[in-house]
């Protein structure tokens, strides 16, 4: 690989530098960085005037199914998608079958990810936190870290024993590894399907009440204070009330870290109204309210990442009535879309600020290297098109599945290549 | 006038004049009803079928009636003779009963929404006989055609659904065609089984039936179900009696004779004692024949105007 991307901006919160470079890259190192570099002779140039040259982007939340749900998503095809949504990274949710509970499964996937799409996307396992994520015994948190497990979490279900809570807490302190929740107190949303509400009421469609998700955030804030050298963080977060809780938490100086979808900043739960299943995920759509406090919540700080919750199903498993559909949508394909159409041109977010929720806190969270735009470190980078105009073609995504709510929906802004692990990949 | 909608999946955002319109075709309907020969031939030559995915006798029953006496071809299903136990979906089923070429549907299920799902995977016009806890369209029609067939008018009238409201696709029905016809929808039941959001539905609640009695002139008394006790929503049967059960001792309290409605079936002397589902101030067994009404005007309104 002998590239020049020329005219660049590059935008780089590590640093905090936002300039027009030229970045010369030998073997999927950097080799130079100038102002105006001209071209070496048997480089191939890329004309970036007008984009945007970023650390590579990671989703920390993704699900992809394999092994075990192959039918829905593999990783080559999860990374197919990742790759063509501008990440260089993700990190995968353990809830397989098996279950990524165990240090084989780990390294599984850890290094199928290296086989696939050029191994130019790093997939990074979180581990379960308990055995078969059933919520009674620890998973095997110090192998499963020495496999390559950045995480753990019972993702899909919540921790939902105190004593289990405690415990994790406790037994990834050693190792510096956050504990992620899914926050929901599963006592109370039996049978829900969407957010309870004025449109649950309308709809008759049993309710997932939102407190449902700060009762989870609250007690899990107590337990880690009494466990403070843990560190914690909520997964797609997504009412106001638990965004409280965090927010306080955070002033307090607990280790405490949350991240957002970006269909929790996007849509409202008025749109279950079409009983459309790809409307259908957990935790659900919520209300005006929470849309507005998830947008204050990214721009304060509060929120200190965005991931998708990537959650592939077929066709045929999303199409039947809407309380019978499993929960979830895929994100890989959108996220950076809807993030400059939403925050970034609506003047929630300045550009560095998205980078930094897109690549460097992330990385920050899960103890990841810092990606470095320095000459011999290794390009891990993301371009993006800022002002480029497109329409969403669910028909069109890299997935295995295609069960997204944003079809059809016109964005402002695009990922149009990555380069990583000295490979690169171009739309 | 027609309506907008090729289809009646809900009452959730139908215009007043839509509303009157249906209830208007139906009073010739009525008429026909009392006539000895009950049969007339606007949808002769068109198929209808009812799916009926949960158990009903007097919806597909009415239903049946309307059709039949509209002069349409019928066929019906219900869950336990189809193909629904062998694990076929309700994608298939529908996609089935499209290629043979059916240009009417009724259907009945369990799943909120199922109506709108069929209405998005076939061609024919899809009519709502019940989707999970979310509408009873031609219910809820058939009340309002009841009421103002007592009281002549529905503006200004009030209305009290009784029971478990959270559920009832009866209630909401009722709630979004009382509310835009100019009624005044009460609700009273256990707060448990009330969704906490519903006075943003426009309706008063109440939780004490002696408070509102004095305010109203009918009473919509809902079946209460016992699986719900079961998921520890209301405590008993015998306390739901006591407390939520309307009695003549209880309706005789108000100024003046209260109107009885029930969209059956009645578990008598639970949430509605035997005498009061009898009495003279019972309009429960009108509701039956105005249903076949109702469902004839709607059919003919959907069915004539492709």
């Amino acid at each position: 690989m002998k590239l020049l991307l020329k005219g660049g901006r590059l935008v780089d919160p590590a640093s905090g530098r936002d300039e027009t470079v030229d970045i010369q890259i030998l073997d999927g190192r950097i080799e130079r960085i100038a102002g105006s570099i001209s071209l070496p002779k048997g480089f191939e140039e890329i004309d970036l005037r007008g984009k945007i040259v970023a650390p590579g982007f990671i989703d920390m939340h993704v699900h992809l199914r394999e092994p075990g749900y192959e039918h829905k998503e593999t990783i080559e095809s999860g990374c197919r998608s990742a790759a063509a949504g501008g990440f260089t990274a993700v990190c995968c949710m353990p809830n397989t079958n098996p279950a990524i509970d165990d240090e084989s499964v780990a390294r599984y996937v850890h290094e199928k990810a290296k086989s696939v799409c050029d191994g130019i996307v790093d997939v990074y396992p979180i581990g379960a936190a308990t055995k078969g994520r059933k919520g009674t015994e620890l998973a095997p948190m110090a192998e499963l870290a020495q496999a390559g497990a950045v995480g753990f979490s019972d993702d899909g279900s919540p921790i939902a024993s105190a004593e289990i809570m405690r415990r994790a807490l406790e037994y990834s302190s050693m190792y510096g590894v956050p504990v992620i929740q899914h926050a929901e107190e599963s006592t109370m949303t039996q049978d829900g399907c969407m957010n309870e509400g004025v449109t649950s009421t309308r709809l008759g469609i049993l309710g997932i009440p939102p407190i449902a998700e700060e009762l989870m955030v609250v007690r899990d804030i107590i337990l880690l204070g009494y466990v403070p050298k843990a560190r914690y963080h909520v997964a797609h977060i997504s009412t106001k009330g638990a965004l409280r809780h965090v927010r306080k938490a955070k002033s307090d100086g607990m280790n405490i870290t949350c991240e957002v979808t970006p269909h929790h900043f996007t849509l409202q739960e008025e749109v279950v109204a079409s009983f459309d299943t790809n409307t259908k995920m957990n935790p659900p759509l919520r209300t005006k309210e929470d849309v507005a406090a998830m947008k204050e919540g990214l721009r304060d700080g509060t929120i200190d990442a965005i991931a998708t919750d990537h959650a592939p199903h077929t066709i045929d498993e999303k199409e039947v009535e809407y309380t019978q559909a499993p929960f979830g949508i895929v994100g890989l394909e959108t996220s950076v879309g809807l993030c400059m159409t939403e925050l970034v041109h609506k003047k929630v977010l300045t550009l560095m600020q998205m980078i930094q929720k897109l690549s460097t806190n992330p990385r920050r969270i899960l103890s990841l290297p810092a990606i470095k735009f320095n000459e011999g470190e290794m390009a891990n980078i993301t371009v993006l098109d800022p002002d480029l105009d497109w329409t969403v073609d669910s028909a069109m995504l890299r997935s295995k599945s295609k069960n997204s709510p944003f079809d059809g929906y016109r964005l402002k802004g695009k990922a149009i290549g990555i380069i990583n692990n000295g490979k690169m990949l171009f739309s | 006038m027609k309506l907008k909608s090729r289809h009646l999946l809900g009452l959730d955002g139908m215009s007043r004049e839509e509303i009157t319109l249906i209830l208007d075709t139906a009073i010739s309907f009525r008429e026909i009803l009392d006539r000895p020969i009950k049969k007339v031939p606007p949808l002769q030559g068109k198929t209808v079928v009812n799916l009926f995915f949960e158990s009903s006798t007097r919806t597909r029953i009415s239903f049946e009636l309307a059709e039949r006496r509209l002069s349409a071809d019928v066929v019906s299903f219900s869950a336990a003779t189809s193909s629904v136990g062998k694990g076929e979906t309700l994608k298939d089923t529908a996609r089935n009963i499209e290629a043979m070429k059916i240009d009417m549907v009724v259907i009945r299920h369990a799943a909120a929404g199922s109506s709108h799902f069929l209405s998005r995977v076939v061609d024919a016009n899809v009519i709502n006989a019940g989707d999970g806890g979310h509408e009873h369209p031609t219910q809820g029609l058939l009340d309002m055609y009841t009421l103002r067939e007592k009281f002549g008018s529905l503006e200004g009238l009030r209305v009290c659904i009784v029971g478990d409201i959270t559920h009832s696709r009866v209630a909401r029905s009722n709630i979004f065609g009382l509310t835009t016809m100019g009624a005044h929808v009460s609700v009273c039941g256990p707060a448990t089984l009330i969704p906490r959001d519903l006075e943003q539905l426009g309706v008063t609640v109440y939780h004490r039936l002696e408070d509102v009695i004095p305010e109203i002139d009918a009473l919509n008394v809902l079946r209460i179900q016992l699986e719900r006790q079961k998921s520890g929503l209301f405590p008993s049967l015998r306390e739901y009696h006591r407390f939520f059960g309307v009695t003549k001792e209880k309706v005789s309290k108000g100024p003046k004779p209260i109107t009885i409605m029930h969209p059956g079936p009645i578990n008598r002397d639970v949430e509605l004692s035997a005498d009061l589902a009898d009495s003279e101030h019972s309009v429960i067994l009108q509701q039956v024949t105005n249903g076949v009404a109702i469902r004839m005007a709607v059919l003919y309104l959907l069915g004539t105007s492709n």
